[in-house]
């Protein structure tokens, strides 16, 4: 089985976000791997570490500037064999590039130049954008079944068998034959940390760079962003002394009791 | 001769003794008077009630006092201290009451003057960097507000969501982040202080620089609220660094840890922020309730493990450093294994098994804590050696860990499964711990302090009597009636 993982470099989810003149501020902020890349990146190590699934190797994606380069020693470091870097400077957080763009670069990849893929992992969204368009697109394009918001992953003969989360409940569904597409939801596991060892080996392990305009794929936003603005600030509660000043607000300020 | 269990009744005796021989129980008349002058302030008529003030966390100490006076401005303060300085009442300040040493509780019934309403941040000087704000303000509160104006509060410890500023100025915290930013003596630009008699001392400056007279502020840095109660603060505010990252690595020996300390000073220089380590021992108790995310190929901790973090204005340049550095401990092998986080998530994470040591500790049984600093090269000799003294205890464990760049060890003896003290099990501990710390010329007390708990020690194990004698005169020129934490920081005789 042969593994393409995507993984995308966006504003760390521990950072508080700014916005700017230009949408959220980018700049000298901490970034770091989608926290649902890093799943599925965990997700297809654990694949290759099964033996029963025959894994022969793990191919890492990231698509954006230079410092993509960072997140991919992240994946490669936590188990990928190797990785393929599509260059541009278009901003990712769907002010510039889109999820539709995004999805026909990871087309392109898988059609011409990582041809007998078996199975593309990706997070179910990226915190930036929280699109979670790329996973269905892609499978769309391809033509491939898919999976979404995956919370379990076994093989199951030619296939796999995949546990969705949803709002209602679980939702199992089997994928027959391979080549399939699967998002992957926070439940599915808990990412590895980057050991040392790893880190140093990861140093040596290929990074292939194709820049995003040699792919022939159109990547003008179609949707235009009319205003990024924070969100009104909570009104800050406020501490009583005691059960006879509760119930006064309740009932004069609040209007909540008769 | 006298047997230890009487010797140490004669000093609580005497503690008591001396505390009621000079000073006022405070009456009913007392509390209405109070109350005037602190409205905001809880009287009650049976002790349960002011539980919460009158017992610490480590459940060691508990006080018998009926009133809590929380005043809500400088002036309230003032006007308290002066009443009780007038009635000879004993006043107990109080901040996040998180401190190990007893010494925000009372020993009898003295008067606790909480500073918790004085809870104001007044102002934020960006192009300095000082913030000034009230003494009460709770150190995370006060950390998330300059963080909004890309700055941070130099110190940081465990107890951040509970203890106030005034507090850490009183006891001179440490936290981790020490030998990066320096100790509060260092940050502190300004101060308030209310006297014993109620002057208000106005030290309050914005100046960096300032030879003008004697530097009074410092006196009252680390006083443990025995030279004057701290209202106000001016305190350097270093900017928030763009670039931050933690390493956790695994080492085999303790000579190991050094020479991965040294490799960091090395290699890391001014990003260096802190280093901090944890053994087999107190790390094997964390794992019973959090995943350790570096082990050995068994599946088992590691006998040593450090926690390393950078801090810088250039993620680039800090990770170019870090690498440096890694590459070198892992290469010479002072480190065996390691994880580097990824993110912000990780660096938390890894945080988080670091300051869970204290309270998971805690619930495991009774902890005899010991805060001692000590040389480095012979800073983890005492666990084993109090591991041999304790040996016949199955139910005994020696757990460490610490800021080993300051020197500065947590060396704690747990009981499991108990939750009082052994009399058997302590008389092997102490003085024994104390006695072996200054023979190696070390500290007794490190950052938690003196309070009720050390401050018999004083003259015995940490200074001499030419200094005991001054440090008395100074508090008897601040506080001739010695309402101010009394029996407490000094030692009674």
């Amino acid at each position: 089985m042969k593994i393409l993982v995507g993984v995308k470099r966006v504003v760390d989810y521990a950072v508080k976000v700014r916005v700017g003149a230009n949408g959220v501020e980018l700049k000298n902020v901490k970034m770091s791997m989608n926290p649902f890349c890093e799943i599925a990146t965990e997700a297809a190590v654990r694949l290759k570490e099964n033996k029963a699934a025959n894994v022969s190797e793990v191919v890492a994606v990231s698509v954006g500037p230079k410092q993509c380069q960072d997140t991919l020693r992240t994946a490669l470091a936590m188990g990928c064999d190797r990785a393929i870097h599509v260059k541009t400077d278009l901003r990712g957080d769907y002010m510039e590039l889109q999820s539709d763009s995004v999805a026909k670069i990871f087309q392109k990849i898988v059609e011409e130049k990582e041809q007998n893929t078996d199975l593309v992992l990706l997070g179910k969204q990226s915190i930036d954008s929280d699109c979670g368009q790329v996973g269905p697109m892609l499978a769309g394009f391809l033509n491939y079944p898919q999976a979404t918001f995956a919370a379990n992953i076994d093989l199951d003969g030619d296939g796999l068998k995949v546990e969705r989360e949803t709002d209602s409940g679980t939702e199992t569904i089997k994928i027959p034959s391979l080549p399939a597409v699967i998002t992957c939801d926070l439940r599915l596991n808990e990412p590895r940390y980057a050991t040392l060892p790893n880190i140093m080996k990861a140093k040596k392990k290929k990074i292939d760079t194709i820049d995003a305009n040699d792919l022939g794929v159109d990547l003008t936003a179609k949707n235009k962003v009319l205003e990024v603005y924070e969100p009104p600030p909570r009104k800050e509660g406020i501490v009583v002394e005691d059960v006879d000043e509760l119930i006064a607000k309740l009932k004069n300020e609040a209007g909540l009791l008769q | 001769m006298i047997s230890k269990s009487l010797r140490q009744n004669r000093f609580q005796f005497q503690k008591t003794f001396r505390l009621f021989s000079t000073l006022q129980s405070p009456t009913e008349q007392d509390f209405q008077e109070l109350v005037k002058r602190a409205p905001s302030s809880l009287v009650v008529n049976h002790w349960e009630e002011l539980e919460k003030y009158n017992k610490d966390w480590t459940g060691n100490y508990s006080g018998k006092s009926r009133i809590v006076c929380r005043p809500n401005s400088t002036k309230e303060v003032s006007s308290i201290l002066e009443y009780c300085n007038e009635r000879k009442i004993g006043v107990v300040p109080q901040a996040g009451n998180t401190g190990v040493v007893g010494g925000s509780i009372p020993i009898g019934d003295e008067v606790i003057l909480s500073i918790e309403k004085l809870n104001q941040i007044h102002s934020f000087d960006g192009i300095n960097g000082i913030v000034q704000c009230d003494a009460g303000v709770v150190l995370q509160t006060l950390q998330e507000k300059v963080a909004a104006w890309d700055a941070l509060v130099p110190i940081d410890l465990g107890a951040k969501g509970t203890c106030m500023i005034g507090g850490n100025i009183a006891t001179n915290a440490g936290g981790q982040y020490y030998y990066r930013f320096g100790s509060i003596h260092s940050n502190i630009i300004g101060l308030e202080v209310v006297l014993a008699d109620g002057t208000i001392l106005d030290l309050m400056s914005t100046n960096r620089k300032d030879n003008t007279g004697y530097d009074l502020k410092h006196l009252f840095v680390g006083s443990e609220g025995t030279l004057g109660v701290v209202t106000k603060v001016a305190l350097n505010c270093p900017r928030l660094p763009s670039s931050r990252n933690v390493a956790f690595l695994a080492c085999d020996s303790f000579q190991s840890v050094c020479e991965t300390l040294a490799k960091a000073k090395e290699h890391l220089g001014e990003v260096l922020a802190a280093f901090e380590f944890m053994d087999k021992a107190v790390l094997d108790q964390v794992a019973t309730e959090k995943r350790i995310p570096l082990l050995n190929d068994n599946g088992e901790n590691y006998d040593f493990y450090v926690l390393v973090e950078t801090q810088g204005s250039n993620e680039d340049h800090d990770m170019q450093k870090l690498e440096l550095f890694l590459e070198s401990t892992m290469e010479s092998s002072q480190a065996v294994d390691g994880i580097l986080a990824q993110d912000m998530k990780q660096v938390l994470d890894i945080w988080e098994i670091r300051e869970s040591c204290n309270p998971i500790i805690k619930s495991k049984g009774y902890n005899y804590k010991y805060d001692i600093s000590l040389p480095l090269d012979c800073y983890y000799d005492i666990a084993n050696v109090m591991r041999d003294r304790l040996s016949k205890f199955p139910t005994v464990e020696v757990v460490n860990w610490g800021h080993v760049i300051d020197g500065n060890l947590h060396l704690n003896i747990i009981d499991k499964g108990e939750f009082k003290v052994r009399e058997e099990v302590k008389e092997l501990i102490e003085p024994f711990v104390f006695e072996y710390t200054i023979s190696k010329k070390g500290s007794i007390s490190a950052e938690h302090g003196l309070g009720q708990c050390k401050n018999e020690y004083l003259g015995k194990y940490a200074k001499d009597a030419a200094t005991v004698a001054v440090m008395k005169n100074l508090k008897q020129s601040f506080d001739p009636n010695g309402i101010l934490n009394p029996s407490k920081f000094l030692p009674s005789l």
